[in-house]
């Protein structure tokens, strides 16, 4: 999950990071105040999980409390790369002398943690990448050791940043570890004129598998702005809206993920991805159903389940319960295939239902279904 | 032969007693495989009986090593005891760690894997469906009556790929199946099977099943070019998955142009790799390479 801007700045004041004075809001007669608080100007910047925000226009600055006021108006509602402003940050500007980049990223292929730092902050670090490779450091974190003080003094160095930053860059550390972040990334980290090192900008994602020990991010982090996802969510359904009018349900993240493209394969497009795992049982299988069914793209459905430990007859038992519970208003084909496949595939049959029918290969039933989100 | 697992491994079941360690534990014992023991400090000198089958609960790994000379242990325990549980095998000098659970926090995976290599313990996940050397042993809840023994290699980050591709394939059979997991970080990847099963007599040709996320397929790619003489077959999941979703696996993601279906299938195919456009058109590849003689 990503946090947004201002919680991801209130995480680095929480661990001693020092960060500009800011508050949040999503009222401009609010931010006039909040301008007011912090001395007249500010810079606005709207709250949204994407990058790019200055370049579409959502960081201005606002020279007294009125023109904050306005500002705020302004970028409230803005879409910025499909992203719509909910919220903005008023911050106190700063002198900025020197602007720095430091984060931290999992390296999937070392299986641990990345330092990446560089003294040419500001721009996205991939273009400085790409520009000047030699002026960003790469440092491997033993996890079993960390960011201790000389690690951060050798990060700093390898990137020329000045001896100054080495606390920032052990308390972000403490970040990444404490609360179960997969990035922390400060651009710009900035030395002001007063002499002040300041994280300017951040960006924090949480692993959302350690939210058994991280409570607090709870609900509010879910952040499905589609009302199917959140009505997914709220069944416990692994499910992403997609923008196609097939509508797809099977077993296993791999095997769906191969649907859709199976799918897209027969010139139709995936209207979701609804993985219902390992269990398939009647309950998930109706509440699958049912939020697919409820969108309104889809035109037919698509139930690929390779029963492997889940046993096919079962998945058809499920099948059969949820069309006791559900109104099926859309074709539905269904190729079941694996344990107890021939069972599976006869309780349908003396089920009988006009909308089901059956397919005994993958191919042949994203085909069908294509076909019949076609015709329909 | 086979690679990692073989009849002659001696299986540990860490959180045996739970309801999945049960299930799993039965299943594996019915497949063959040698299962000596389950861990349970809570349990410690008390027995489960599996049909004709009697096994011992252990109250640590070091226990159960030291009274059966386990080498292999399945870690069915839930998240938030996952990374203890591996610590305490590679303390007791297990050779092969198979991590089940689904929902570990990444740090906690960092740190146990990091762990393990420095202790000379291989993991396999996590969340994966084990391995599988059929007719030997079967270390996860792999269903071991999907395919027989037979000459094929399969290396894969789904588990119900790794089933459909060894269902197409059940009449040539598998020498072994490694389902090494769809998250971000695991133990054991596709260069560490590729360079295993090069290294097999049994296996003729290595089926490499890959998804979005990471550039572990690339990496792969690279290493089959270099150092892989046997045929490879890919197939590659999640060309229709958008930007900046997770699909299902918490590894499976596309994050700016990194990540792609596409870009994994070119680097695959420029190393030579055949790579199928759906697991059907996948396994009919196979059959092809094989027919040819075993040359892609």
């Amino acid at each position: 999950m990503d946090l947004y801007e201002h919680q991801a700045r209130e995480l680095f004041e929480e661990h001693g990071i020092s960060v500009p004075r800011a508050e949040v809001t999503d009222s401009p007669k609010e931010a006039r105040e909040i301008a007011r608080r912090l001395g007249g100007r500010v810079v606005v910047k709207a709250q949204v999980k994407t990058g790019g925000r200055g370049k579409a226009g959502g960081v201005k600055f606002a020279a007294d409390p009125a023109a904050a006021e306005l500002t705020t108006r302004q970028i409230l509602g803005m879409d910025i790369k499909g992203h719509t402003v909910g919220k903005v940050m008023l911050a106190r500007p700063v002198d900025i002398e020197a602007e720095f980049y430091v984060s931290y990223v999992l390296d999937r292929a070392a299986g641990g943690f990345l330092a990446i730092a560089s003294a040419e902050g500001g721009t996205e670090i991939e273009e400085v990448a790409a520009a000047r490779p030699e002026a960003v450091a790469r440092i491997p974190v033993d996890p079993a050791r960390g960011v201790t003080s000389a690690k951060a003094a050798e990060i700093a160095a390898a990137a020329g940043l000045p001896p100054r930053t080495v606390d920032v860059l052990v308390r972000l550390w403490d970040v990444l570890v404490l609360e179960d972040a997969l990035l922390v990334e400060v651009n710009p980290l900035v030395r002001t004129r007063q002499g002040q090192i300041l994280a300017l900008d951040g960006k924090v994602t949480l692993d959302d598998n350690a939210r058994f020990r991280q409570a607090r991010w709870g609900a509010d982090g879910a952040g499905h702005h589609d009302p199917l996802e959140a009505a997914a969510a709220a069944k416990g359904l692994n499910y992403v809206k997609l923008d196609g009018e097939v509508g797809v349900i099977g077993n296993g993240a791999g095997l769906v993920m191969s649907t859709l493209d199976a799918v897209a394969g027969c010139g139709a497009r995936p209207a979701d991805f609804l993985d219902i795992g390992g269990g398939a049982s009647a309950r998930i299988m109706a509440d699958g159903l049912a939020v697919i069914l409820s969108d309104p793209d889809v035109r037919s459905v698509l139930v690929n389940v390779f029963g492997g430990i889940t046993a096919c007859d079962a998945v058809a038992d499920g099948i059969v319960q949820a069309l006791g519970t559900v109104r099926l208003t859309k074709p539905l084909v269904v190729r079941l295939d694996g344990n107890n496949a021939a069972r599976g595939r006869a309780i349908l049959d003396a089920r009988a239902h006009p909308l089901v029918e059956q397919a005994t290969t993958m191919d042949g039933a994203a085909r069908r279904a294509a076909e019949l989100a076609h015709s329909a | 032969m086979a690679i990692y697992l073989t009849k002659e491994s001696k299986v540990l079941v860490q959180g045996m007693t739970g309801g999945e360690g049960m299930k799993h534990t039965r299943r594996m014992l019915a497949a063959g495989t040698d299962v000596v023991g389950g861990v349970n400090p809570r349990k410690a000198g008390r027995t489960v009986q599996f049909d004709e089958r009697t096994v011992p609960v252990f109250g640590s790994v070091a226990d159960g090593v030291r009274a059966t000379g386990a080498d292999v242990t399945v870690v069915f325990v839930p998240p938030a005891f996952a990374r203890a549980a591996v610590l305490e095998a590679a303390d007791a000098g297990i050779g092969l760690a198979v991590v089940i659970t689904e929902g570990i926090p990444v740090h906690d995976s960092v740190a146990f894997t990091s762990y393990a290599r420095a202790r000379g313990t291989r993991i396999i996940g996590p969340n994966c469906p084990g391995l599988i050397t059929p007719g030997q042993s079967d270390a996860g809840i792999i269903p071991a009556d999907i395919a027989r023994p037979g000459r094929i290699g399969l290396v894969s980050k789904s588990g119900t790929l790794t089933y459909q591709l060894m269902h197409e394939l059940r009449d040539i059979g598998f020498s072994t199946c490694v389902g090494i997991g769809g998250d971000p970080v695991v133990g054991t990847g596709h260069i560490d099977c590729l360079a295993a099963f090069e290294q097999d007599p049994d296996t003729e040709l290595v089926v490499l099943i890959g998804e979005i996320g990471g550039d572990a397929e690339e990496r792969a790619a690279a290493y089959i070019r270099e150092h892989v003489s046997k045929p490879v077959v890919g197939y590659i999941a999640g060309f229709t998955a958008p930007e900046g979703r997770t699909m299902g696996h918490a590894g499976a993601i596309v994050s700016g142009s990194t990540g792609t279906a596409q870009a994994k299938k070119e680097a695959l195919e420029a190393a030579g790799v055949r790579v199928g456009s759906t697991p059907t058109g996948t396994a009919r590849l196979v059959l092809e390479v094989l027919a040819a003689g075993g040359r892609s």
